[in-house]
């Protein structure tokens, strides 16, 4: 199979994840459009690493997974902690740091 | 014991009852506090004459003993140890403080003993008195410097003492400024001495001065210019004076202590302390020895005419302390400083007489109200008296001898010198007259009213208390005068203190009669035996003759003040009209402080408000405020990026990194 097809679908996931990002305002989603941004960097890894023959790609996605865990239970464990003060699971009504 | 060991004891004491008084500011009650202040320097006038006595039982060559403690600083060549010098002179000085001192302390015990700030003025007074020490056992400038500027502290403290009227610290803060130019002055003077021969400590510089210098050398000159500014601050003459009457803001027993007897003489100790180099510059001796004699004829003109009891005898005081740098200036060293013994005796009595009468009347200074108070308060007059004619140099008080020794050496020393004589009798007369006009408006005639309450009830006046230099009415808390006030007649302390020095003026000037004793003279000998002004000595006769002419004078004086206040009470008024334009100019104290306040105090203002208005304004803030603005301008326009949503900072992000990728692949290819 041609290597543009996983680059192209790589693409395509990044750029969902990223619009998910920038549109959407509950924090929970906002988790979501990330590991999907992640995900696809590591089907383009992936995808690169078969083309050139070597694993070290593999080997990098495999370290983006544990990032990505990492971030997830940060990123969840903000969410819990927002909740619990009964604040607005809202990511736009959060900003008191505006300057 | 050694001279300096008694020497140092001297100083410890009263720095042990100001820092005991002062800590135990809570804690120790009033009487005690005025018992420890009394007791402190009455044991640094014994140890005093612990000092003496050993220092008479020496060689008189070996009189001269510095002791060190430890080095003060040292820094680049420069060393500076904690160190006394102690000689006939000093302890002469010595004596004077403290012996007059413990005194005082014992009347203000019992006259602020109503105060309620009565242990923070124990703990002042005791500071005075070590910061006067220290200053005259100091052994080098460095040191003298320090108790100069203490001197002037405590002053400044003292004559504000009652903090709550603005008068008094209006009058205090003018007396530190004053003092502070005087201060610049010695600092200046040392500084040049120290460049010239590379040491502070007095034994070198006087032995090396005259090698160094030749005789009227302009840096010799300056250095004496300078040394005569800080003496003329601290001693209040011409025109550093104006701080001393407005100082009769303070406790009359400061006053006493302060103003008359003891601080204002550091000038004259200076003079006589750098003697060897002020025979180096002959020139600035004169102008010592004139501004001397200004000063004696105009504050005597001065005292003249003053309505306000203790200001008439502080314009007194300035007019003795003339005739006192008059004769340090012209040589005669001995005289100089029995004059200052005395004037200690008397000018202290006359304070302590003038605080009963003024506790009489309630703290009415006026003497225009006074009239009478000798029939309501014989001890008070009698003491008010003594000393008067001791002032006065009535024949066989002790001012008789002291003022006129100076006259005599004055007329012995011929030439030019003899103005000095002439004008010297001109201000005994003047001197006679002011203070039995004093005498005569105060104690005889009909009783005012005070003095009729006291007459018939016994008790003092009870005015509302107010201030005596605005009217305005006045509390009786702390930092205000007490609420009750105290006279010597029914007070033992006052009376014991004012009874010891009245004694001492009136029989303290035959410790050194012309032809019969001098123990003045020869107990200071040793001190001054290298001036070749020291060996001019009037003879006898002459001297004899001069105190026949100073009696005479004196006596006539005391006549004039007779005719004028009491047989024909109305030519006063009479020469008032008579003499309109020398009454205005003496009465406005010859406008002295129009003029500083004219050429020092505006032109100094218009700099300040110049640099308030111009400098400060435009200038200062345009620089400081040009940063904030710039910053906080910058600021804005990074601020607006900031508004707190994170897919806002999701955007930018993502721009970011598509641009710099953009960039990389763009460039690669």
């Amino acid at each position: 199979m041609n290597i543009e097809w996983y680059v192209v679908l790589s693409a395509l996931l990044f750029c969902t994840g990223a619009l998910g990002i920038l549109i959407r305002r509950s924090p929970l989603v906002i988790l979501l459009c990330l590991e999907l941004m992640l995900n696809a960097g590591n089907l383009a890894l992936v995808a690169f690493s078969r083309m050139v023959g070597n694993q070290e790609g593999q080997v990098f996605a495999i370290v983006v997974m544990v990032v990505a865990a990492c971030e997830v239970v940060v990123g969840l464990g903000l969410i819990v902690a927002i909740f619990r003060r009964k604040l607005p699971l809202n990511v736009d009504d959060l900003r008191e740091l505006r300057g | 014991m050694s001279v300096s060991s008694w020497a140092w004891l001297v100083l410890l004491f009263p720095l042990l009852g100001s820092s005991a008084i002062a800590l135990g500011f809570r804690v120790l009650p009033e009487k005690a506090a005025g018992a420890i202040g009394t007791a402190a320097i009455g044991l640094a006038f014994l140890c005093g004459i612990g000092a003496l006595v050993c220092l008479l039982g020496e060689d008189p060559e070996a009189r001269h003993h510095a002791s060190s403690l430890w080095d003060y600083a040292s820094a680049g060549g420069l060393d500076i140890e904690l160190g006394i010098y102690v000689d006939p002179l000093s302890v002469f000085m010595v004596l004077v403080v403290t012996g007059v001192s413990t005194l005082i302390h014992l009347y203000s015990y019992g006259y602020m003993q109503s105060d309620a700030g009565i242990r923070r003025f124990f703990s002042y007074l005791n500071f005075f008195v070590f910061s006067m020490l220290l200053l005259v056992l100091a052994g080098n400038f460095v040191l003298l410097i320090v108790g100069w500027a203490f001197v002037g502290f405590a002053s400044y403290a003292l004559i504000s003492f009652w903090y709550r009227r603005t008068t008094a610290t209006r009058a205090g803060m003018k007396a530190f400024v004053i003092n502070v130019i005087g201060d610049i002055g010695l600092v200046f003077a040392a500084i040049l001495i120290f460049r010239e021969l590379g040491t502070f400590d007095f034994g070198p510089v006087f032995e090396r001065a005259p090698e160094a210098f030749t005789t009227n050398e302009w840096t010799i000159t300056a250095i004496c210019l300078l040394l005569l500014v800080g003496a003329f601050a601290k001693s209040a003459q011409l025109p550093l004076h104006t701080w001393l009457p407005d100082a009769m803001e303070g406790p009359t027993p400061v006053s006493a202590l302060i103003h008359a007897a003891t601080m204002v003489t550091a000038g004259v100790y200076l003079i006589a302390r750098t003697h060897p180099l002020f025979e180096l510059a002959p020139t600035a001796a004169d102008v010592a020895a004139f501004t001397g004699l200004a000063t004696l004829l105009v504050a005597g003109t001065m005292a003249l005419v003053m309505t306000d009891l203790k200001r008439a005898i502080a314009y007194s005081t300035m007019s003795q302390i003339g005739y006192m740098v008059m004769g340090v200036s012209i040589g005669a060293y001995s005289a100089g400083l029995f004059h200052l013994m005395t004037h200690a005796f008397f000018k202290a009595l006359l304070f302590m007489a003038a605080g009963s009468i003024i506790a009489a009347m309630a703290n009415d200074q006026n003497i225009d109200r006074m009239s009478g108070f000798g029939r309501a308060m014989r001890f008070t007059s009698v003491a008010f008296l003594c000393g008067a004619l001791a002032l006065a140099a009535f024949p066989s008080t002790s001012g008789f001898f002291s003022k006129d020794e100076i006259l005599a050496f004055a007329e012995a020393r011929g030439g030019m010198y003899m103005i000095f004589t002439v004008l010297g009798y001109v201000g005994a007369l003047i001197t006679a007259v002011y203070a039995f006009r004093l005498v005569f408006r105060v104690l005889p005639g009909k009783p005012c009213k005070e003095a009729q309450e006291l007459i018939e009830t016994g008790h003092v006046a009870h005015g509302e208390p107010h201030n005596p230099a605005t009217g305005e009415p006045e509390d009786t808390d702390v930092g205000f005068p007490g609420s009750e006030h105290h006279i010597a007649e029914q007070n033992w302390p006052m009376r014991t203190a004012m009874g010891v020095l009245a004694f001492l003026a009136l029989f303290g000037g035959l410790v050194q009669v012309p032809g019969v004793d001098d123990l003045v003279t020869s107990f200071l000998e040793p001190v001054f035996h290298d001036s070749p002004l020291a060996h001019i000595h009037p003879s006898a006769g002459a001297e004899w003759r001069g105190l026949g002419i100073g009696g005479m004078i004196s006596l006539a004086g005391i006549g004039l003040a007779y005719l004028l206040y009491v047989a024909r009470p109305e030519l006063p008024a009479v020469l008032r009209r008579r003499l309109r334009p020398l009454y205005t100019l003496f009465v406005n104290k010859w406008y002295f402080d129009e003029a500083i306040d004219l050429l020092v105090v505006r032109p100094a203002l218009a700099v300040g408000r110049f640099a308030d208005r111009v400098f400060e304004r435009i200038v200062v803030d345009g620089l400081v405020n040009g940063t904030a603005e710039t910053v906080r301008g910058a600021g804005g326009v990074v601020r607006a990026v900031q508004n707190g949503f994170v897919r806002s900072y999701a955007l930018l992000l993502l721009i970011g990194v598509a641009g710099l990728a953009l960039y990389f692949l763009l460039s690669a290819s």
